[in-house]
């Protein structure tokens, strides 16, 4: 099975719609008038150079930043809603963020840490129910930390502490799941596991997956979408076979490579040739 | 396939359908979330007994004890033939301390609690970040300058404490890391606020040299109706609204951004924050500040409750403190009554270094 015979076909619609999406930091701007469709029910991964504004984009789409121009839509059954425009716990009953590396609480145990993900289903009068149970008892099954239940997250393996945070993100039970590199500190083979399981959900469930990676080869190899930023820019966007070329890379990273198939699932795989960093887009 | 290559015992857990949900597995986590709640209620319901003995020690024991069987009759007003002095002692000095110490405990634990839990940090206390000198600082200027007397010092601790307040809630307002930001600031106001009073206490007369250093201490010397029947009606006032915001304090400590993605927006955390400032506020004015209170009940709850922050547990811790204190300061050492402030300062030093290298030995990661 490769991820291009996974991939559904083109015409289920969009999730999230930016356009003309600015984002700044103290008038510093950040991302400049993107336009972007997150295919809905698909993976979309984004790329690019550190600092190139990969982190920030996933703050503007999740309400996080307010844009200085440009707007950013929801897209589910036909309606359209400006995020900005929605409740906060409206917004977050649709879309998960997962941070980089959000903080810990001291001495909190797995089950209730991933219970905080149900806080959007709450209401001052609706508290825990079953029904949060049963949520988190999903989310942890998915993600093979139910053993871990009654354990203190601070005292789990990077691996196992990033599975709890993505059971979190399901616990919250949205049809949109935004996480920023989530295999960071990951050893490879618990990059894989944490990688399987977000296409398992997609495909199980149909949840829209938008994350940053890092390593192009993994996203080639995940992705049915890949976004392309570099200086806060859109440079390319598509299907991994379709986008992720040598010209591609030297654009996007301005390093030299060799692209060849995988000869495990035929995605494209990157290969640098120079050590050392061109300056600027190829031509 | 990769997950087929790898013979790592997680890498399948994506191929399992997600949406199904097996009652066993739910059974589990309802039981894994049940027994931390059930040692955490354990924990609060016995220090709540314990705390109520304190206050029992406080009135009847001392210098001069009361029968526990004339308790009650004292209370009714009724007045005890063979024990003449008992009611007055109790009604006009014993109970008022005991009754004020509860009630500011409670209010320095659940305060300083929520100021760490929130801030994600644990230097983050009134105590610590100057909101008792802002009251400190007021009392003594406005005994020094304005000759305040009575009830007008209070009033003056209260808005000293506020504008302290006012001042770190305008530094963490819309900024990024304003948690940290709050409590750095509140360190310098603190250092500032320091030297300013003892400016003011060069300028001082002998006598009001005197009466400012109860509000630089920490007293429950001055434990009368009028002051406990302010506190009492603002700690119910506040006890509830400080429970309301105990759950955005939850979310709080996953940091601004998830907390915000999860629906509660940094700011709303922030809206506790004034509530357990409102406390420590209102607390500081009747009894000036008690040193290390709020800034150890939170780690000392935490650490009875198995790891938790809980800020009813903390509130308890605080009372319980409190009122021990203030009997140890009065009968310790014979013929002479230390302020509970200088007990709790002696205390907490060596319980701070306990804190901090049980908690190293804790967190080993
Ligand atoms: N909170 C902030 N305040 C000011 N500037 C910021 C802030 N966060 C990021 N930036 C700046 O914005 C730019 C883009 O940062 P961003 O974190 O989005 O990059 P990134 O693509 O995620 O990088 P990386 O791959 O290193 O994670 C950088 O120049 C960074 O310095
Ligand atoms: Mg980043």
């Amino acid at each position: 099975m490769t991820s291009s015979t996974l991939a559904r076909s083109t015409a289920d619609g969009v999730a999230v719609r930016a356009r003309g999406l600015t984002l700044s930091y103290d008038g510093r701007r950040v991302v400049d008038h993107l336009d972007l469709d997150v295919p809905a029910g698909r993976i979309t991964v984004v790329v690019g150079p550190n600092g190139c504004g990969k982190s920030t984009l996933l703050r503007g789409l999740s309400r996080l930043l307010r844009p200085t121009e440009g707007s950013v839509h929801l897209a589910s059954d036909g309606a359209r809603d400006d995020v900005w425009s929605l409740r906060p716990r409206e917004f977050a009953r649709r879309v998960a963020l997962l941070p980089q590396s959000p903080p810990v609480p001291e001495g909190i145990s797995v089950v209730d840490l991933v219970g905080r993900g149900r806080h959007p289903h709450h209401t001052l009068v609706r508290r825990w129910s079953g029904a949060d149970d049963e949520a988190v008892a999903r989310a942890m099954r998915a993600t093979g930390t139910l053993e871990l239940a009654e354990r203190p997250v601070d005292e789990l393996s990077g691996g196992q502490r990033q599975r709890v945070w993505i059971a979190l993100t399901l616990a919250q039970e949205t049809d949109v799941v935004l996480l920023d590199e989530p295999t960071t500190y990951l050893d490879l083979a618990h990059q894989v596991d944490v990688l399987d399981l977000l296409r398992g959900l997609n495909r199980s469930r149909g949840t829209t997956v938008v994350m940053v990676l890092h390593d192009l080869n993994l996203a080639a190899r995940y992705a049915d979408h890949v976004v392309a930023l570099r200086d806060g820019r859109l440079v390319g966007s598509g299907a991994p076979a379709d986008l992720v070329d040598e010209e591609f890379v030297a654009q996007v990273f301005g390093l030299g490579s060799r692209v060849i198939a995988d000869p495990v699932t035929g995605s494209p795989l990157v290969v640098p040739t120079s050590t050392h960093h061109q300056s600027g887009p190829a031509p | 396939m990769t997950a087929d290559l790898l013979t790592h015992a997680g890498a399948r857990a994506g191929a399992r359908d997600v949406t199904a949900v097996d009652s066993v597995d739910v059974a589990h986590v309802v039981r894994a979330r049940r027994r931390p709640a059930r040692r955490v209620r354990l924990v609060v319901a016995t220090l709540a007994v314990v705390a109520l003995a304190a206050v029992l020690v406080r009135v009847l024991l001392g210098d001069y004890v009361v029968a526990l069987t004339d308790l009650l009759p004292i209370l009714r007003g009724e007045t005890l033939p063979d024990v003449p002095g008992a009611s007055f002692i109790v009604m006009e000095a014993k109970l008022p301390r005991a009754l004020l110490g509860l009630l500011a405990g409670l209010a320095f634990g659940a305060s300083g609690a929520m100021f760490q839990t929130t801030l994600r940090n644990p230097l983050a206390s009134p105590d610590i970040i100057g909101i008792s000198l802002g009251a400190s600082a007021a009392a003594v200027i406005a005994l020094t300058f304005l000759d305040a007397q009575g009830l007008w010092l209070p009033a003056a601790a209260l808005v000293g404490a506020v504008a302290v307040c006012l001042i770190m809630y305008a530094v963490g307002r819309g900024a990024t890391f304003a948690g940290q930001r709050m409590v750095l600031v509140g360190i310098g106001v603190a250092a500032l606020l320091s030297s300013v009073i003892q400016l003011v206490m060069t300028r001082t007369s002998i006598q009001d040299a005197q009466a400012a250093l109860v509000w630089l201490t920490g007293s429950l010397a001055r434990a009368t109706w009028p002051v406990i029947g302010l506190l009492s009606v603002a700690t119910v006032v506040l006890a509830p609204l400080l429970a309301a915001c105990a759950r955005w304090m939850r979310l709080a400590e996953l940091g601004d951004d998830l907390s915000t993605t999860l629906g509660a927006p940094a700011g709303r955390a922030r809206l506790g924050l004034v509530v357990a400032v409102a406390l420590a506020a209102v607390a500081t004015s009747a009894t000036g500040p008690i040193a290390f209170v709020a800034f150890l009940a939170g780690p000392t709850a935490r650490r009875l409750c198995g790891g938790r922050p809980s800020l009813w547990a903390a509130a308890l811790v605080g009372a319980v403190v409190v009122v021990l204190s203030d009997f140890a300061g009065d009968y310790l050492i014979p013929d002479v009554n230390l302020p509970v402030g200088v007990v709790t300062g002696a205390l907490g030093a060596p319980l701070m270094l306990a804190v901090v290298v049980t908690a190293g030995r804790a967190g080993k990661a």
